[in-house]
């Protein structure tokens, strides 16, 4: 018995058996001081959906090899300048949300081929790369965005040049317009059907891709890159895929996320996106070496669903303060993530 | 009587995760000796030199058998400090040296001579100064009695190989209480001059009474320095002898020396004119391996041996032609000429290997038998693959179907195609690396060290399968080893490498004194030795 327990952790996790144990512990926590968990589930739901392709981008980048991508906000920016291309042009509904994807594959290609050849330079210090890389693409961008030539009065500053801080994407019928495709109600929880189903899809993508020729290779590349050359791979070639495919689902992931949240957030906004999708990854019992589907469903929800009743929970417990929700909020998403990060060890 | 010896080993053996590397080792050294210690690769040197210096590795491991006198008392060596404590002294292979240093602190380093001052007086030893001029002084001694004419100021780092060697022995003889310096291959890094100056310095320092273990499988040298010679062979001690009963041809054939056992008796099927590999001039750059324009005919159909000691350039031979480590030459496959640097190109040419390094190079140790056998195929041939224009999927019906077969065909005890490679014996990993490269159907096979790391009974099954396949499917077979007894159980020509170019080339069933001068590197009295 002790050695099945023993052989079941090590299996599952030593760590994700610890966050799955504080997520039940905040359920019963939230049950008990009465909170609405039908809410509590659907927006948990809802958050999964808007997250998942953001934390799908890892899977690629983990496989060949340059580890978890703390610079997918690479992606994310070119992402956000597809959405306000096809808000430029006027689209709406599902034409936008094409359109915006459409319209950020080739920039999301162009910069993931460069960071992908930045990348190769610094074998064995790619996290560290890639953070900065993301940090300062981003502050580059805060000028990017003064000076992009978009005209829209949806997004523009009234007065001078460029594009606001946040642009509402309901007057392009983008707002939730996955979310409410499809969505019914199980009791009072409602299931946002198109959000999932279309995160599920990317995820069937990318495991498609990852067992394709090229998949097989970018795998190997990033598993032993010695192995690779002997077999004859181009080793810097796979991780190049590897991290363009992950900066293309950094932009898919943006964009899914800016529907749910019915808005595009510039500036500031993308900053420290990539440590929610690291983080939830990790969580998932990815290690920075090897990464899965699975690890990315279990992961997204984990974290996803602890943030969601995690703040109601910790917001009975201060009352009296308003201002706490936010502290509260910032508390655990990064104790969460450093607690993930201190788990990555794998072999 | 007893008392007489400096250092008395008695049936001292060590054992391995249930391995026996070493057993029933007798020695014995008088102050002032000489004493060589020659044998192969692997044959037992460095872990009975671990013992000697009490290393971690030996005690983490459950120790040793037997007894070790040091002075006449039973000496428990259990760490390097009790040994440096005894007085027993080691001159590393590789330098231990901090190269910003000068001479003189390296040698002094962590046994300063201090001095008091003002501050130490009222704060206390930590806040000595260090008496630059005593300690300059005893480099200088020590230098000196090596007959070492550099300056004690100057630094390490920039100083030519061989004087950093003597700043090491430097640093030993200045220990006072010295008794036993061990030279592990102190001449391998060496230039001949240097060298020779090197045994010069041996015979100064054994005069002052210091008794010397000497580590080498350069005979001529044993023969120029040594009192005494323990010749080892497979973790055994085979002889001892005083040097001046002795001569090199003995020596030779002591440490090569077994009897070997034709595994199969084939015939070799391969013609002088046709030729499978031709290598001309070829230069590898594979570090701690390099091949120096070598010059090397493989015919088609033969199983040829690489051998060698390490070190030599026998390891570099293969992963140059495969394109893994820079390489320049010309190399003609199938009197076609071979790119070079590029390993598509080398399994392109129909050409596939076994890598030394199978758990680095040789394995994706957290996937599966059957992708571990196929992604070389699938990746340079296309086969296991379902192909729609660029859109590519695995073809799992045909990688299962084939990765059963194999794991039928080679015996690949397993508990199914899916279990993870890491999980796997030694010999089952092999396995699964030549059923990998069998995927490729390959005309030339290259093999390093195909039986490293792997137990008795399933060496035997990997050379047999090699053999096999040469037979049955009249592939050309390169085998590198280190293991000459394996290589001439299975070739049909054995190629000694010494120095990175081809010492000769000698049939299984040449006498073992030939092997021996070979790998010893003594070229040049190859034909004496075949007087003798």
């Amino acid at each position: 018995m002790r050695k099945h327990m023993t052989s079941f952790i090590q299996s599952f996790g030593l760590a994700r058996l610890i966050i799955l144990g504080f997520f039940l512990f905040l359920c019963a926590s939230a049950i008990m001081f009465k909170l609405d968990f039908a809410e509590l589930l659907s927006s948990s739901l809802v958050r999964i959906g808007m997250n998942g392709v953001l934390v799908l981008a890892m899977v690629p980048a983990i496989s060949s090899g340059i580890g978890p991508n703390f610079g997918v906000s690479l992606g994310i920016l070119t992402g956000l300048v597809g959405a306000l291309i096809a808000i430029e042009l006027r689209l709406n509904g599902y034409m936008a949300f094409v359109g915006a994807i459409l319209f950020s594959l080739p920039f999301a290609a162009i910069v993931g081929y460069g960071y992908g050849w930045l990348l190769n330079r610094v074998k064995g210090s790619e996290m560290m790369l890639a953070t900065f890389v993301g940090f300062s693409a981003v502050s580059v961008m805060k000028i990017g965005w003064l000076l992009l030539p978009f005209k829209s009065p949806e997004m523009a500053w009234p007065i001078g040049r460029g594009v606001r801080v946040t642009i509402a994407l309901d007057n392009r019928q983008l707002s939730q317009l996955l979310n409410n495709t499809w969505s019914f109600n199980i009791g009072s929880v409602v299931i946002p059907t198109g959000l999932l189903l279309f995160f599920l899809l990317c995820c069937g993508a990318v495991w498609l891709f990852m067992r394709s020729k090229t998949g097989a290779a970018m795998y190997a590349a990033g598993d032993n890159p010695r192995f690779a050359e002997a077999a004859g791979i181009n080793v810097d070639k796979h991780r190049m895929i590897g991290t363009m495919v992950s900066t293309i689902l950094g932009a898919v992931g943006i964009i899914v996320y800016a529907q749910g949240f019915g808005f595009l957030q510039l500036y500031e906004g993308p900053m420290f996106m990539p440590f929610v999708a690291v983080a939830a990854i990790l969580i998932g019992g990815a290690s920075v070496k090897r990464a899965s589907i699975a690890h990315v469903l279990i992961g997204t929800f984990l974290f996803q669903a602890i943030l969601v009743v995690a703040m109601p929970v910790a917001n009975v417990f201060t009352a009296d303060m308003a201002s706490m929700a936010e502290i509260s909020r910032i508390i655990i998403q990064n104790g969460i993530i450093i607690y993930a990060l201190t788990q990555t060890g794998g072999e | 009587m007893a008392e007489d010896y400096l250092l008395q080993m008695h049936g001292v053996g060590k054992s391995y995760y249930g391995t026996q590397v070493l057993k029933d080792i007798e020695l014995a050294l008088k102050p002032g000796e000489i004493h060589a210690i020659v044998g192969e690769n692997g044959a037992g040197k460095s872990t009975l030199m671990n013992i000697l210096f009490g290393m971690a590795v030996i005690h983490s491991t459950g120790g040793y058998e037997g007894e070790v006198l040091f002075a006449g008392q039973t000496a428990d060596i259990n760490s390097p400090q009790r040994a440096m404590e005894l007085g027993i002294g080691m001159v590393h292979q590789e330098f231990m040296l901090l190269p910003n240093y000068t001479i003189t602190e390296n040698i002094k380093l962590n046994r300063e001579v201090l001095k008091d001052n003002l501050v130490s007086r009222v704060l206390g030893e930590k806040l000595k100064s260090l008496d630059m001029q005593t300690m300059r002084a005893d480099a200088r001694r020590a230098l000196d009695s090596l007959d070492m004419g550099i300056e004690e100021y100057v630094k390490v780092a920039g100083l030519p190989v061989g004087h950093m060697q003597f700043v090491e022995i430097a640093r030993e003889l200045d220990k006072t209480n010295i008794k036993l310096l061990v030279f592990d291959e102190p001449t391998a890094v060496l230039a001949e001059s240097e060298a020779a100056h090197l045994l010069r310095a041996m015979e100064r320092i054994s005069q002052r009474g210091i008794a010397i273990l000497f580590i080498t499988h350069r005979l001529d040298e044993v023969m120029e320095v040594a009192h005494n010679i323990t010749v080892l062979r497979d973790g055994r001690l085979v002889a001892q002898r005083a040097a001046a009963d002795t001569n090199i041809y003995e020596l030779a054939e002591l440490m090569v020396g077994r009897e070997v056992e034709k595994l199969s008796q084939r015939t070799d099927h391969s013609r002088e004119d046709v030729l499978a590999l031709r290598l001309r001039d070829f230069v590898v750059d594979m570090p701690g391996e390099l091949v120096k324009g070598l010059d090397l005919d493989v015919r088609k159909g033969e199983i040829l041996g690489i051998g060698g000691l390490a070190g030599q350039g026998k390891i570099g031979i293969a992963n140059g032609v495969m394109g893994l480590y820079p390489c320049r030459g010309e190399v003609l496959v199938n009197d076609q000429p071979l790119p070079l640097n590029d390993t598509p190109a080398s399994i392109r040419y129909k050409m596939a290997f076994l890598s030394e390094d199978r758990r680095g190079v040789g394995l994706l140790l957290d996937s599966s038998i059957e992708m571990n056998i196929i992604i070389t195929a699938m990746q340079n041939q296309g086969q296991f693959l379902h192909q729609w224009g660029p859109i590519s999927q695995l073809n799992s019906k045909a990688i299962r179907a084939h990765a059963l077969k194999m794991i039928h065909d080679l015996d690949i005890r397993c508990t199914g195609p899916t279990q993870i490679v890491r999980r796997l014996s030694g010999g089952n990993q092999q396995k699964v690396c030549i059923a990998r490269a069998l995927a490729l159907n390959p005309d030339v096979l290259f093999v390093s060290e195909p039986t490293r790391g792997i137990d008795v009974g399933a060496k035997r099954l990997v050379l047999e399968t090699l053999v096999r396949l040469n037979e049955t499917l009249g592939m050309t077979i390169v085998m590198t080893s280190s293991e000459l007894a394996e290589l001439r159980s299975v070739c049909d020509r054995i190629a000694i490498v010494s120095e990175g170019k081809i010492a000769g080339i000698l049939r299984p069933d040449d006498s073992d004194v030939n092997f021996g001068l070979l790998m010893a590197g003594q070229k040049d009295r190859q034909g004496a030795a075949s007087h003798a």
